[in-house]
């Protein structure tokens, strides 16, 4: 193994790591508004609004998420919607994860006691209070675990958008390749570097986790 | 049907309610009067506790009417908003102490007591906090005041749950079995709570299990099954003279099960 080599990559590697950091915490970010939208609109009074949300959940966990990101990159400028490869890659991220974020936010709500709402509600609070001050605070500790399984996926994930050539971690190992032919040197540093963001993803869920949670122990 | 008057602050009047095919309240009329306490006992599945519920509406009854203090609880005419506004505002005046205690977790001891008179009052901080002082002493709970429930025994939740429901300074209070879910000798200091509520003529309406603090704290008694009364009277003839076969059965199958 060529050692001298994978120093030498490194810092092209590294600036490329942060795209890829970059590209998945906006995804993540905007994700977490589009499944809040979502919940809300899966506990709709209004049925279509629920069918919308339920329609849409399916069809982004039926399909691959490559084959998501060909076709609103490909197949959007078809339609009028044009974005270039790193909005492109936020996007799709968001919405993909936004779906599977939506489930684990409402199994976190759902999980919490009827109780809790019950006490909440025979002091008076109404619905959107009880949500605010009784149910959310305890369904966090219960979703930032999954949430953080989410955003693990989604830096893996962003491999994929190396395809529409945005220079993240992965498009640029293939370009080191390109140039070096040391496809075992380049994909080794570069498979280091996800274990250090992910590594570094897991730190943070932890300690939101333990924070979220610390009234248990307390 | 008796008219509503202004001694009476809860009154119920030809409730019915039905879960499916099931009518578990069949025609309930039930009043109580300002600073009394009633108790209504029962086998599982009398409707007792549906009773207690519907009253602020965490049930919400198909048939009859329900008063508190002169205003009418369930409200046919009103929907969505304007009766969730409605039921909102009742339900300040009413203290609901559930089985489970169904404390927040999330939240101090303290925090679980002025979480309400803060936020659906508008009480600013200083003052919410003696007030959840003073409650809390008043439960013999002071000391525990930055704990969270986590670390609170069965009955000391309950202490805090009823200082949580006092917080609203509410006009009535509901007990829902307050201390079938306790050790048998952390019974006794809940049932010490109540008692001093009594003394001080709170409203009341107590659903239990626990024969001998019923007779002791009530002024009347109420004996449900199948989702009627049975019969009624003062606690001292219910529980000793009872006129009812049903309730000589459950009075006495109930007494062997305790001794």
């Amino acid at each position: 193994m060529d050692i001298n080599l994978m120093i030498d990559i490194t810092p092209l590697l590294v600036k490329a790591a942060w795209v890829t950091i970059d590209i998945s915490a906006r995804a993540l970010f905007f994700g977490f508004f589009i499944a809040s939208a979502l919940v809300a609109m899966r506990t709709s009074r209004i049925p279509p609004v629920r069918w919308l949300a339920r329609a849409y959940i399916s069809v982004v966990r039926g399909t691959p998420y490559f084959v998501q990101l060909l076709l609103v990159f490909y197949g959007g400028p078809a339609i009028g919607l044009r974005l270039d490869p790193f909005t492109c890659g936020v996007v799709v991220g968001a919405f993909n994860i936004g779906a599977y974020m939506s489930e684990a936010i409402r199994g976190a709500i759902e999980s919490v006691d009827s109780g809790q709402h019950e006490a909440s509600r025979s002091l008076g609070f109404g619905r959107f209070a009880t949500l605010q001050h009784i149910v959310l605070p305890q369904a966090a500790g219960l979703m930032i675990r999954s949430i953080g399984v989410l955003a693990i996926i989604l830096v893996k994930n962003s491999s994929l958008v190396s395809i529409i050539s945005v220079v993240e971690l992965t498009y640029q190992a293939q370009r080191l390749i390109g140039s070096t032919y040391k496809p075992l040197e380049v994909f080794s540093v570069s498979a280091l570097m996800y274990i250090v963001i992910i590594y570094a993803v897991m730190g943070i869920v932890e300690f939101l986790y333990r924070r979220a949670t610390r009234y248990t122990y307390l | 049907m008796t008219q509503a008057t202004d001694t009476s602050m809860v009154e119920l009047q030809g409730v019915k309610k039905r879960f499916g095919d099931l009518e578990v309240l069949k025609g309930i009329d039930l009043r109580v009067d300002r600073g009394k306490i009633i108790s209504i006992i029962g086998p599982s599945g009398s409707g007792k506790s549906t009773l207690l519920r519907s009253i602020n509406n965490l049930e919400a009854i198909d048939d009859g009417r329900i008063l508190l203090d002169g205003v009418q609880v369930n409200r046919p005419d009103l929907k969505g908003l304007a009766f969730e506004r409605h039921i909102n505002h009742i339900r300040q005046n009413m203290g609901m102490v559930f089985q489970h205690f169904n404390l927040f977790p999330h939240l101090s001891t303290l925090e679980n007591v002025t979480l309400a008179p803060r936020k659906l009052k508008g009480m600013d901080a200083k003052s919410a906090r003696e007030l959840g002082m003073e409650l809390l002493e008043r439960v013999g709970l002071a000391d525990k005041a930055a704990v969270y429930p986590s670390s609170l025994s069965g009955g000391q939740k309950q202490r805090v749950a009823i200082a949580r429901a006092l917080a609203m300074r509410p006009k009535v209070m509901l007990f829902d079995e307050a201390t079938s879910a306790l050790d048998p000798e952390l019974v006794e200091e809940v049932n010490q709570v109540m008692k001093s509520l009594a003394e001080e003529h709170m409203t009341m309406l107590i659903v239990t299990h626990e024969m001998a603090f019923a007779r002791d704290v009530s002024d009347w008694a109420m004996f449900m099954d199948g989702g009627v009364v049975v019969e009624e009277n003062t606690p001292d003839d219910l529980f000793t003279q009872p006129d009812q076969e049903r309730t000589r059965n459950f009075l006495r199958k109930h007494l062997a099960s305790q001794a």
